[in-house]
């Protein structure tokens, strides 16, 4: 056991500290260009014309229809070699990561955008407009307010997955937590103890992030729009 | 009989999905005055009240809101006519995320434009005309449904309509809660509110109502005093309409209600 927290202090923490930036800057834009994506992409599928809505449920079917593993690689390995004339693009695997996860999880997002969206009875709306709002106040007062707090813990657990499931930007060669924590594994040959960090590095990750948003959901609670979350 | 015409509807038409819903209605409200809408359900009634507001906008036809003929073209005149015209809607769609205070309040601030304390004393004073002035920070999840429907009659009734519509207001609710709900339209019908009322409460309308107006089939087909229509010898399509109504409630309740409103 001794060894092991000399270990653990001496090669693990330093190691895993410089991933864990990594994560971290993988993490942050991803999510916030998955909300960002998602809540575009949700109000444009409840509220879009119907083209418009057509390719967008295709683009959400898409990506929640396909691995992320495959997913990722396409953007890593795949997009270089799809040329557009003589243009091709190619992404660093931190770009890839990012894109990748925030694409992905822009589909899941926008699924409990709509769905926070959806739950506003109609009746509001029309109330609002009777009383002289316009489109724009009805929206911003009466609908935004109520999706929010409908679609937030939906949102939330989205996010903790993205935390989790960045662990994958690893395969693409991203030096992220997962994929400095497996370097250190292979060079010293103690897995056991490595991966064991490893994950406590993400549990602590995602209590921060369940803690900030469970303070976010008190926050904005009220009669009738208790979260519900397992 | 000369109060001025608040309200004039003419010739309003309006189709849905190819199926003619209005057929040229016509009528007028005078100042003060409460025309009631009776008719079997898919009459048209709720698709009529929110053509004189434009929540559905007839496909031809006027509505004059004190003489002046509303362009429903026009956002701005819109918006304007709607700041007067109180809507009262079967449902209440009260505003879930807010309490009953900011339900009243929040277009006194939004559209109308009122500093935060004038609207809140304006909507405490509107709660308490209808009764909740201690239910004010309850959200609508917290209120029965009698209560909503009266937090929905003070949100309208804040923004100072000229005309209220109400669109069958005690028909979503509980038997024992429609009286709570009937005793604040009362009070408005004698405090001289001009108001459009949709209802299956004849008897209790007949007491109020300066005019029956009774569809069918997107036309008005009747019109007249309640006691008129009312009268158990008239032969009227109101009359068989009440007295059917009243026996599926089996509370014999359809016959003239007594002296009319001073
Ligand atoms: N949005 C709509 N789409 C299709 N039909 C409608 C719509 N709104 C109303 N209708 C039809 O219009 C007719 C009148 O409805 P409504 O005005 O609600 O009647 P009432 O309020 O008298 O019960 C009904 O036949 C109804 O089916
Ligand atoms: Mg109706």
């Amino acid at each position: 056991m001794d060894g092991f927290i000399a270990f653990a202090w001496e090669r693990i923490i330093p190691t895993l500290d410089a991933g864990l930036w990594t994560s971290i800057l993988l993490i942050v834009p991803a999510s916030l260009f998955g909300v960002a994506i998602g809540v575009s992409v949700g109000a444009l599928r409840v509220y879009g014309p119907r083209p418009v809505v057509k390719t967008l449920d295709a683009y959400v079917s898409l990506f929640r229809g396909t691995p992320l593993v495959v997913q990722l690689y396409f953007w890593y390995f795949a997009l270089p070699y799809v040329r557009i004339g003589d243009f091709a693009l190619v992404l660093s695997p931190m770009w890839a990561a990012i894109v990748g996860f925030a694409l992905c999880s822009g589909a899941y997002q926008s699924e409990y955008i709509r769905g926070g969206l959806l739950s506003i009875k109609r009746g509001q709306l029309r109330a609002a407009q009777a009383l002289g709002m316009t489109p724009f106040q009805s929206v911003t007062s009466v609908v935004l307010p109520q999706a929010f707090r409908r679609a937030l813990p939906g949102c939330g657990n989205e996010i903790i997955y993205l935390i989790k499931y960045s662990s994958l930007a690893s395969i693409i060669t991203v030096s992220d937590l997962t994929g400095m924590g497996r370097s250190l594994a292979k060079s010293s040959f103690r897995n056991t103890e490595v991966f064991v960090v490893v994950g406590l590095y993400y549990l602590a990750l995602v209590t921060i992030a369940s803690f900030l948003l469970k303070i976010a959901e008190k926050k904005l609670e009220i009669p009738g729009f208790e979260s519900k979350r397992e | 009989m000369d109060d001025p015409v608040i309200l004039r509807v003419e010739n309003i038409v309006k189709t849905i999905g190819g199926q003619r819903i209005l057929d040229d209605v016509s009528f007028s409200v005078k100042k003060g005055h409460l025309k009631v809408l009776i008719g079997p359900s898919g009459a048209g009634k709720s698709t009529l009240l929110s053509c004189i507001n434009f929540l559905s906008p007839p496909d031809s036809g006027t509505i004059s809101l004190d003489g002046k003929a509303v362009d429903g073209k026009s956002r701005k005149e819109l918006l304007a006519l709607r700041q007067q015209v109180g809507m009262i809607f079967q449902d209440f769609n009260l505003f879930d995320h807010l309490s009953a205070l900011d339900n009243v309040r929040v277009a006194l601030v939004k559209v109308k434009g009122l500093d935060k304390r004038a609207a809140t004393n304006r909507a405490m004073e509107e709660l308490a005309r209808v009764g909740l002035a201690d239910k004010s920070t309850l959200y609508p999840a917290q209120l029965s449904g009698g209560q909503k429907q009266r937090v929905s009659v003070a949100r309208a009734l804040a923004m100072d309509p000229k005309v209220l519509l109400l669109d069958e207001p005690t028909s979503a609710l509980d038997p024992e809660l429609i009286g709570e709900v009937l005793t604040v339209i009362r009070d408005l019908a004698d405090l001289g509110m001009t108001m459009v009322m949709a209802t299956h409460q004849i008897s209790f309308s007949a007491a109020l109502a300066d005019e029956f107006l009774f569809m069918e089939r997107g036309r008005i087909v009747e019109r007249g005093a309640p006691s008129q229509l009312l009268a158990r010898d008239s032969g009227s399509r109101t009359q068989s309409f009440c007295a059917k109504l009243s026996e599926l409630a089996g509370d014999g309740h359809c016959e003239i209600a007594p002296a009319p409103r001073a």
